[in-house]
């Protein structure tokens, strides 16, 4: 299951992941074998099997609608990597 | 050529719940940055989504008055992107299975009735707020609000089925007023929790295959929505007509200049990734629950539009105003039933008042006393507004403030014919004049009465009177 | 018992101790730490030491406890937690430069289940990076080491926790497997380790790697260790929407279950090719046990077997994808210096915040996800996980349990997988049909290979039935008697 360095690059620009040339080269290599492997899975005739998303299946369950604080916005807060005032901040979005 | 139009409008209506879709933390307006907020709502590392029963229940409710078919198992999935406002880097939202199917919207077009399908309603989460930090143009940073972050949205995308701007506009108040009326929405598009996305074509009429649409954005006023529509278009036909070719693309509107602009910045081709959220199990709703809910739902506004009209006799366009709030109708019934005279004149008062009867500030006993005194002439036309006006001032009972204000009119007929006679006792020469074809001289007469009584004559009946004094 | 050195109790054993007040929590405590310091310099199995603050704790424990009240089952015993779970106030990385310096907000529910129960903190676990890998050679921290053999893997990706309680640093740890991650480094460093049923532990505040097959579990150098933390781990959870809301039995009393006429089932497709000798007879060994105490040897078939690895490798790089998603350096952990723009701050505090091996898995599931390739990767993976599912449904019709080997190989050398990740993946093809199914699973030691490492045999149940599993796994334990504290040489 060959995959192109175009395919891991838009890939890693789909996940937000800056990689280095060597890293792309690598990834492209490993990812081929992984997929490659994967692919077995072809040759199991899965018609009319019902998809599995969840081992054990229920309903899901609710809260009821009360509203109960946090209470501590600055322990949320105090994490940020750059904030001001009580806003997280980042960069402006470059258009290019 | 002539070409149609081919709309479909999607709306992210905001349910008025008290907490979030999928924590505890509060869905207030206007709170400080990030106050309310929780590690679920901010993405922390661990944290899990649990359901809030109650955004359910309304989007039960919407999918019954709309005649759609709720599910029985629907499944929550994950639309992947990235962006600052949006902390775990995913919305929950429904996808391939979504809460709701199949339903429909009759609107009312000049003594037509056309009926809007909608494809499907779903439940998801809003996204926080990005605020360009500086006043200045060129700011080097955003700063992020998390306070909206799983506020919860309910999704209804229409069919394609809507041909003009106004029959788009048509629906869009319709499905307001629906939601308003079942209390799941307060359906304030400037406040945004009610917006609408457009997806328009236009295609040779005729011609069955579609034309290739484009998406538009950012119309936050029924107005604008229209006019964004018009625009747009004429915008396609145009282009079409001059050789050119639409392209699927985002559009948004742009009310200052009036025409609607490709969406700026390369839109990286959207591939959302959509999956199943192995966080939440799927959602079951059993026919016994949409059953009870069915029972909650209150008359709808195309039911009341109609009733009202046949019931009370009054025209079609006031029970439509009327019935633009599910209160000013209640308060319109209520009057009429406390008072059983001209429902035409109880319709018209309550229309008129209608700012004051939504914000709670009148009764429907003073409406029905004004317009009993006008009916049987105790009150005039001028009168009536002032006591209104004074009632919704002071709160006081309209009759109380009618008596302390002598507002009360003349319309003993006896007195009048004693002041009538007295009157062309006084004005013998115009007396003559009058009854030799200078008709015109019957408001001198009634401008005498008026003076006499010091406006408190009712003037109908002095017209009356004089007329047949004057022969 | 003075015989026997402190570190080398049961956690049954100190947790009576305390509760008669033949030692106090903080002298346990002390031991413990001492233990730390001789030990995690060789094995590096804590990222996070927690000395002061567990001497608090345990003299807080020690003084409830001369006012006449133990808070519950573990009161002043020292244990910690794998660093995957969130502790309010005390770091928690995940094993990852991403969360190098995260300062949770709030306590996993799990943390709050062992803080209830009484127990004391110690610190907190290495890892693989974000519970990815079979090794614990991915940490952002350094490899932890396997104690019986310092030059080889722990196993993974709980192998700090599993190193940790075979180094006799603490009583017990609790850590995560989402195809693996207990049972094998609990084979690979000769301890007790429990997947239980997923849905049984909740996930809250334990960070997501693959959302529909994480479960926390305990790692102990006994059975009735285990049985006694999984007791208080497990449990409905309101926070956590796909825990199951059922009783939680007396894990303590299945241990001592007897496993007469209990049916065994051996799958002949996990004694197939790939299978190390030394593995094959110690597990041969563990069915003896079992059949010598009148339980019956059943020769069964999970014919989809083959298909689980790549099934994994798609769900869970998948379920990574998006849960790694929120590591985008807005709110918290690692951000970049010196970007332009707020994609290339993006991208590259997630360049530079994660590792190989969870680029790899974040690369795989965005691909299996993304527009053109749902169908044919995760689609099907979906449906291949029926297929497995309903495997394990048809063959608890006929058994009670299903023994396997837990791993492939005893402990393999530090570096020897790791830039080849797909015999790395391979280490875990025993354990993994377990997670996608959802059942429990347990590894118990049963051998050793000829150079002194440990082999572990595991268990499978039906869902919530995890009193099955420790049933048997007690009684091999009682069967076959192994040293459970690695020599300190090793
Ligand atoms: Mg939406
Ligand atoms: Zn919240």
């Amino acid at each position: 299951m060959a995959i192109t360095r175009e395919e891991v690059l838009h890939v890693a620009r789909l996940a937000r992941l800056a990689l280095s040339s060597d890293e792309a080269d690598r990834m492209r290599e490993q990812l081929g074998d992984i997929l490659a492997y994967i692919r077995q899975l072809d040759r199991l005739d899965t018609s009319g099997v019902v998809p599995t998303s969840h081992a054990v299946e229920t309903g899901t369950p609710y809260r009821d609608d009360s509203v109960h604080p946090f209470g501590e916005k600055e322990e949320i807060l105090k994490n940020a990597p750059d904030r001001e005032d009580d806003f997280f901040r980042v960069p402006r979005i470059i258009e290019d | 050529m002539g070409f149609e139009a081919v709309i479909g409008l999607e709306v992210h209506a905001q349910l008025a719940t008290e907490s979030k879709i999928f924590c505890a933390c509060s869905t207030g307006f206007g709170a400080p940055p990030n106050e309310n907020t929780c590690p679920v709502c901010t993405g922390m590392p661990g944290v899990l989504p649990v359901l809030n029963r109650k955004a359910v229940e309304f989007a039960i409710r919407t999918a019954v008055a709309t005649s759609c078919r709720v599910q029985s198992r629907s499944v929550f999935a994950r639309k992947n992107y990235f962006y600052p406002d949006l902390p775990k880097a995913y919305q929950i939202s429904q996808y391939e299975l979504p809460l709701a199917v199949s339903g429909h919207i009759d609107i009312e077009r000049n003594g037509t009735t056309r009926r809007i399908g909608i494809t499907r309603i779903h439940l998801e989460e809003d996204a926080g707020k990005l605020v360009h930090a500086g006043a200045f143009a060129g700011a080097q940073t955003s700063l992020a609000d998390l306070n909206r972050c799983s506020v919860p949205l309910m999704e209804i995308v229409s069919e394609p089925d809507i041909r003009t701007p106004e029959e788009g506009g048509a629906y869009l108040r319709r499905l307001r007023d629906i939601l308003v009326y079942l209390e799941v929405c307060d359906g304030n598009m400037e406040e945004g929790s009610f917006r609408c996305d457009a997806n328009v074509s236009v295609r040779p009429r005729g011609q069955k295959e579609f034309g290739t649409k484009a998406e538009l954005k950012n119309m936050n006023s029924f107005r604008n929505v229209e006019k964004a529509l018009e625009h747009e278009i004429r915008r396609q036909i145009e282009l079409i007509e001059d050789g050119g070719a639409v392209v699927q693309e985002t559009r948004l509107w742009d009310a200052d200049a009036g025409v609607t602009v490709p969406m700026r910045g390369k839109e990286e081709a959207h591939d959302y990734r959509y999956f199943p959220d192995p966080d939440l199990l799927p959602l079951h709703i059993d026919e016994a629950w949409v059953e009870e809910l069915r029972k909650t739902i209150p008359e709808l506004p195309g039911e009341k539009i109609a009733r009202l009209a046949s019931r009370y006799g009054i025209p079609r366009y006031d029970a439509e105003l009327l019935s633009s709030s599910r209160l000013l109708a209640d308060f319109f019934e209520a009057s009429a039933a406390a008072f059983g005279g001209n429902p035409k004149v109880t319709a018209n008062e309550c229309i008129q008042w209608k700012e004051a009867i939504v914000a709670g500030r009148l009764s429907p006993e003073t409406i029905a006393h004004v317009v009993e005194d006008r009916e049987t002439g105790t009150i005039s036309a001028t009168a009536s507004k002032t006591l209104v006006e004074a009632a919704i001032g002071t709160g006081k009972p309209v009759r109380q403030i009618r008596d302390e204000k002598g507002l009360t009119q003349i319309s003993d007929a006896g007195a009048l014919e004693a002041i009538a006679d007295k009157v062309i006792a006084g004005n013998p020469k115009e007396v003559e004049s009058y009854r030799a074809g200078k008709t015109g001289l019957l408001s001198f007469f009634v401008g005498q009465i008026m003076k006499e009584t010091r406006g408190k004559a009712n003037p109908r009946m002095v017209q009356e009177v004089l007329k047949a004094k004057l022969g | 018992m003075a015989a026997i050195p402190v570190h080398e109790w049961t956690l049954l054993d100190a947790a009576r101790a305390v509760r008669e007040r033949e030692v106090s929590s903080r002298e346990l405590t002390r031991a413990l730490l001492e233990r730390i310091d001789r030990m995690n310099p060789r094995i590096n199995a804590y990222i996070t030491i927690l000395p002061e603050q567990a001497m608090r704790e345990a003299a807080a424990r020690d003084e409830e406890l001369a006012a006449g009240g133990a808070r519950g089952p573990l009161h002043g015993v020292p244990v910690a937690l794998k660093d995957i779970f969130c502790t309010k106030g005390i770091r928690t990385t995940c094993g990852s430069r991403i969360l190098h310096d995260f300062d949770p907000p709030y306590d996993a529910t799990v943390t709050g289940k062992i803080r209830e129960a009484g127990a004391v903190l110690l610190g907190k676990q290495n890892m693989d990076e974000f519970a990815m890998g079979s090794s614990t050679e991915t940490s952002w921290f350094g490899p932890a080491r396997n104690p019986w053999a310092t030059d080889r893997i722990p196993g993974g990706s709980s192998g700090g926790t599993a190193a940790a309680v075979a180094a006799g640093t603490c009583f017990a740890g609790v850590g995560t497997d989402t195809g693996g991650s207990i049972r094998q480094p609990a084979s690979l460093c000769g301890v007790v380790g429990v997947k239980p049923t997923y849905g049984r532990v909740s996930r809250y505040g334990m960070i997501a790697f693959a959302s529909s097959l994480d479960q926390g579990g305990p790692i102990a150098r006994t059975v009735p260790d285990a049985a006694a933390v999984l007791g208080v781990i497990a449990g409905h959870d309101r926070r956590d929407s796909t825990s199951v809301d059922v009783p939680v039995p007396d894990y303590l009393a299945a241990t001592g279950r007897s496993v007469k006429g209990m049916r065994v089932g051996l799958p002949r497709e996990y004694f197939a090719g790939g299978l190390d000798a030394s593995v094959r007879t110690a597990v041969e060994k563990a069915l003896g046990a079992l059949v010598s105490l009148g339980a019956e040897g059943v020769e069964i078939s999970l014919p989809h077997t083959e298909y689980a690895l790549s099934t994994y490798y798609i769900i869970g790089p998948a379920e990574a994808s998006s849960n790694l998603a929120r590591y985008d350096g807005v709110r918290y952990g690692y951000r970049t210096e010196g970007a332009k723009g707020l994609i290339e701050m993006m991208s590259r505090t997630r360049g530079e915040g994660f590792g190989a091996e969870v680029k790899r898995r974040i690369m795989i599931g965005t691909y299996a996800l993304s527009a053109g390739y749902y169908e044919a990767y995760y689609g099907k993976a979906q449906k291949v996980r029926t297929l497995l599912r309903r495997d394990f449904q048809e063959a608890f019709a006929g058994v009670d349990v299903i023994l396997t080997p837990t791993a492939p190989t005893p402990a393999f050398r530090i570096g020897e997988k790791v830039d080849d990740p797909l015999t790395m993946y391979l280490s875990d093809i025993y354990t993994i049909p377990c997670n996608l199914a959802g059942i429990p699973g347990i590894s118990v030691p049963c051998g050793m290979s000829p150079d002194g490492l440990p082999i572990g045999a595991q268990l499978l149940g039906r869902h919530f039935d995890e009193e099955a599993i420790l049933a048997a796994a007690a009684a091999i334990e009682r069967e076959i008697p192994l040293p459970r504290v690695a020599p300190e040489e090793g």
